[in-house]
């Protein structure tokens, strides 16, 4: 009986909470686009039907996947970072950081969504063969190699909350890197390696890191959290550009 | 219909796939590091399942609306037809006659960021490290306004052609120099600012609406021209917050000179 009526609050409260948070997210998008429609454009909205159903999809989809990680995993991933950074090993805390920025950034939707994009463009222009396996692989590649620079850029972050440098320096770093693999890069992975660092950090990865730097940083002494635990996520945007473009050198040329 | 049940099976395996990383990560981490049972593993399970279940429904609402919906816009807003108001017109190529794709792209900017949960967050969070002199909604509106530019920018170095790398180069020498004078608290949160405004939602679309542009402006490659306006929409973001703190110091100093001055004169 009371787990029934768990369920049902629960269920009532993110059918309450969740979706309007995902309209919340669409709307601006919808009304703008209604309005040129219908003031600039003034011509019906092709297979609009499926667009609105399309669109119901996304937002429950996206208000049930934020509603299962609030359940699931960021109270794990937040206590699990703060009893990491309580136990003090470094090996430890590393690896975790590392492997956290690897795996949220895999399960990253706004990723996927560029990386199949991207995949499809590159068939279409003959870059890679345009079978579907070869898509796949590609666009797999592309988050894998996004995925392992959001993992060193985390452990990086981490380092340096522990020890206490600056953020611009590694941030003047990055864009320094960027500047120097642009020179090197094909000029087709040069507009998606840009992006790749804007889309890393948004719904699944945010959360979980930046738990760890607060953790983390109001554990060390002298370490302020709203200052301190900052500036993870600014890093792990600059060395996906870098990883990108080094596996557009090693698939394109 | 069976066929689209098919594809979201499909879909959900991928989606399992997916998440599998970060599942084994956090359980691997509690019970081997940690050595310590899951905390209320019934309701982590159900969470799981809604995390799967949720991915696997957005990317198939993905498909069908936010990239046709992006591309569509482009399409529509970059039609010979509806720039010159000639039937069978030729494809137009000065960037002049876009004008509609510029102001389209700043409101898709201005008003997905406005509405941007975890910019609010980012601007509650900027409030209390300033001390207060940073305003909300003032944070906030510097923020779209930032990523509008940035977004219409971009989508006018589609038009033109002119290559990525000199905007963004431009962009770091100007984020470079407004760190050596922005106030240090606020600096590396203006740096996080950019990389929390395109939110799930908004990053499809535009990314389809710059594919799309570039498809439709003649002697534009979307392998070479269609990417970039979300590097745009991080970018300026950390431009905008930067020079919002340092102006909300500038004028704070100000405000507190004059108040000494005037205490003088009372006395």
């Amino acid at each position: 009986m009371t787990s029934r009526l768990f369920v049902f609050k629960t269920i009532s409260k993110f059918a309450a909470e969740k979706l309007w948070a995902s309209c919340m997210d669409l709307l601006p998008i919808v009304v703008v686009i209604a309005f040129f429609q219908l003031v600039v454009i003034r011509q019906p909205l092709p297979n609009f039907v499926e667009v609105a159903v399309g669109s119901l999809l996304v937002v429950v989809g996206l208000s049930l996947f934020v509603q299962g990680l609030e359940m699931a995993l960021f109270p794990i991933g937040e206590s699990l970072a703060q009893a990491l950074a309580r136990k003090g090993s470094l090996l430890w805390i590393l690896l975790f950081s590392f492997l956290l920025g690897f795996s949220t950034t895999i399960a990253e939707p706004a990723l996927i969504a560029i990386a199949r994009e991207s995949g499809e463009i590159a068939a279409k222009s003959g870059l890679i063969s345009a079978e579907e396996a070869v898509i796949a692989s590609y666009a797999l590649g592309l988050r894998i190699s996004v995925a392992l620079s959001v993992g060193i850029a985390i452990l990086i972050g981490t380092l340096r909350i522990i020890r206490g440098w600056p953020i611009h320096y590694l941030i003047i770093g990055g864009y320094v890197m960027v500047m120097v693999m642009t020179m090197f890069a094909p000029a087709e992975i040069i507009g998606i390696a840009y992006d790749a660092g804007g889309v890393t950090t948004s719904t699944v990865t945010v959360p979980l890191v930046a738990a760890l730097g607060v953790g983390l940083a109001s554990i060390i002494r002298g370490r302020n959290p709203l200052v301190d635990g900052f500036g993870l996520i600014a890093f792990a945007s600059l060395l996906p550009m870098v990883f990108v473009m080094g596996y557009g050198i090693l698939i394109f040329k | 219909m069976e066929n689209n049940l098919i594809q979201f099976a499909t879909t959900l395996l991928v989606t399992l796939r997916d998440v599998l990383p970060i599942l084994i990560l956090i359980v691997g981490f509690q019970l081997l590091v940690l050595r310590q049972p899951i905390p209320r593993l019934s309701r982590v399970v159900v969470g799981v399942v809604y995390v799967i279940v949720g991915l696997a429904l957005f990317l198939v609402g993905l498909d069908m609306a936010l990239f046709p919906l992006g591309q569509t816009m482009a399409a529509q807003l970059s039609d010979p037809q509806f720039l010159t108001g000639i039937e069978n017109a030729a494809p137009v190529s000065s960037w002049q006659s876009y004008y509609w794709i510029y102001i389209f792209a700043a409101l898709i900017g201005f008003a997905t960021t406005i509405a941007e949960p975890s910019l609010m967050a980012v601007a509650i969070k900027a409030h209390e490290v300033s001390a207060g002199t940073i305003d909300k909604l003032g944070l906030r509106i510097a923020v779209a306004i930032g990523v509008a530019v940035g977004i219409a920018l971009g989508t006018f170095r589609i038009v033109h052609g002119s290559p990525l790398y000199l905007y963004i180069l431009a962009g770091y020498v100007i984020v470079i120099v407004q760190t050596i004078f922005a106030p240090k608290k606020i600096i590396a949160l203006a740096y996080d600012s950019g990389g929390v405004t395109t939110s799930t939602v908004t990053v499809p679309i535009v990314a389809a609406l710059g594919l799309g542009l570039s498809e439709a402006v003649p002697g534009r490659d979307p392998a070479l021209d269609g990417f970039g306006l979300i590097a745009f929409a991080s970018l300026f973001p950390i431009i905008s917050v930067m020079a919002y703190a340092q102006q909300a110091a500038w004028s704070s100093r100000r405000r507190s000179k004059k108040g000494s001055k005037e205490d003088r004169n009372a006395v």
